[in-house]
């Protein structure tokens, strides 16, 4: 069986892991964006606070996924077995970049615009919205490309737990022992990848200035 | 701030012996910036703030506008400690020019111009009448400049975006830190020229930090010399050089180092 007869008669299941996938990370990120934005914004005057969310960040990342999956397992609410627990692991992964991005964007800003911003007379919460983020949105940009093609590579583990998507074709082609199916999985979840690249590199390109 | 002064000592500045120091809390010796100032800078003053790198200029500067607030002592503005000013309403009636402009590159140079006066929400008819007058009067066809972004100007093209955002909403107070100290020779003093012009004209109370004497003799009406945080001369142009003073001196002794200059 060739990969290719194997993609057309199985394009219909392929298609459908393709969307669950997409859910998937979609769902993924946008928790993630929802959590690490603001946690960005507010750790730029909070040292304590900065070292505290960027270390619990890091951390996460340093856990291979597969034994980061297990570990949710068997934790009350959000572990178990399905799409829930994928969720949770797949927006600790992406929340480091995005958080990483957010703060480094925010306050690697030319220190003369901030000093005239605040010599005139632009209340805090101005700067912030005015100056800080609009010049840091493509630096945070970048974080969430990162953490998205991050994302998609990793939710193909998540089918290991029980939460759909392409991973499923990976890991039964895994277990056939056939290229096939693998390919069947590992192809579209790479075409992801790059589109989703190319798709916010060119909003990141639109939204930068200077 | 219910009773308003009279409108000319308004734009006065007062030293009232101001010490600024930094550290002291955890460690027992603050180093102090500036120490036991005094001045009175009347309005319409010039007034030159000289002294070699460190010598706490930029200090006293920043004290006016309360980016710093004195550790002994008050800065007085127009009547009121800045300790006792809302740092708002104080810095949005003082103009404030730095040596790299601080422009900010996503805005354009009529957005960057418009900034305290959108701050102030004027209408807009307002806003684009003062900044079309603003762009004429720092010598940039609004034309041609309005709709750009600061990355595509000149040095010089951006410190005079940088005046006139200063001057946006007509402020009565000037602080100027070292504006022009980036420019190229040529650029430099054709922008002190008509800087010069300008600041005759316009009759603000101006406080200029340069360390370069050159530059204070053209535009200061007084010029105030300090080493380590202390003034040790104030003098008008014409009496500055006269003055017998180690420090004095060796200010005089650069001019004369130029190439070229009559020794």
């Amino acid at each position: 069986m060739t990969p290719w007869t194997f993609f057309l008669e199985h394009r219909s299941e392929i298609l459908e892991a393709t969307l669950a996938h997409l859910l998937l990370v979609i769902t993924a990120m946008a928790i993630a964006i929802a959590i690490g934005l603001p946690l960005g914004l507010l750790i730029v005057h909070r040292p304590a606070l900065r070292n505290i969310s960027l270390g619990i960040a890091s951390v996460f990342q340093t856990i291979p996924s597969l034994a980061l999956f297990g570990f949710l397992i068997p934790i009350p609410f959000i572990g178990g077995i399905g799409r829930r627990t994928a969720i949770v692991a797949l927006v600790l992964y992406a929340l480091l970049p995005i958080l990483r991005n957010t703060y480094v964007g925010l306050t690697g800003i030319d220190p003369a615009v901030l000093e005239s911003a605040e010599a005139m007379g632009m209340t805090e919460a101005q700067i912030v919205w005015r100056v800080r983020f609009p010049l840091a949105l493509p630096v945070i940009l970048a974080g969430i490309r990162t953490a998205t093609i991050l994302t998609i590579g990793i939710a193909t583990i998540a089918a290991a737990i029980g939460a759909g998507g392409l991973g499923t074709f990976i890991f039964r082609g895994v277990a056939m022992v056939s290229d096939a199916v693998i390919l069947a999985g590992a192809i579209p979840a790479a075409l992801l990848a790059i589109l989703a690249d190319i798709l916010l590199s060119w909003i990141e390109r639109r939204l930068s200035v200077a | 701030m219910n009773t308003k002064p009279a409108p000319l000592a308004e734009s006065t500045i007062e030293f009232r012996d101001v010490t600024y120091s930094i550290g002291g809390i955890s460690d027992d010796s603050p180093h102090a910036l500036v120490s036991n100032i005094s001045q009175v800078i009347s309005s319409g003053e010039t007034l030159v703030l000289l002294g070699r790198s460190g010598s706490g200029k930029t200090t006293l500067l920043r004290l006016i506008n309360r980016l710093l607030l004195p550790t002994g002592g008050q800065v007085v503005v127009q009547g009121l400690a800045t300790s006792d000013w809302d740092a708002i309403r104080l810095r949005r009636g003082i103009g404030y020019v730095i040596q790299d402009a601080g422009l900010f590159p996503h805005f354009t140079v009529a957005e960057n111009v418009a900034l305290v006066p959108t701050l102030e929400k004027w209408d807009a008819d307002r806003i684009a009448a003062r900044v079309q007058e603003l762009l004429t009067l720092v010598g940039l066809d609004p034309q041609d400049f309005a709709a750009r972004r600061p990355h595509e100007l000149s040095g010089g093209q951006r410190q005079r975006v940088g005046v006139a955002r200063a001057l946006a909403a007509d402020p009565p107070v000037l602080l100027m830190d070292e504006p022009f100290g980036a420019l190229d020779p040529v650029t430099r003093a054709e922008l002190q020229r008509e800087f010069s012009a300008l600041a005759r004209r316009l009759g603000k109370t101006i406080v200029f930090v340069t360390h370069d004497l050159r530059e204070a003799l053209l535009l200061a009406t007084r010029i105030v010399l300090l080493q380590a945080g202390r003034i040790i001369a104030s003098a008008a142009p014409q009496e500055f050089l006269r003055i017998n003073h180690p420090e004095v001196q060796a200010f005089a002794a650069s001019l004369g180092a130029l190439p070229g200059a009559p020794a």
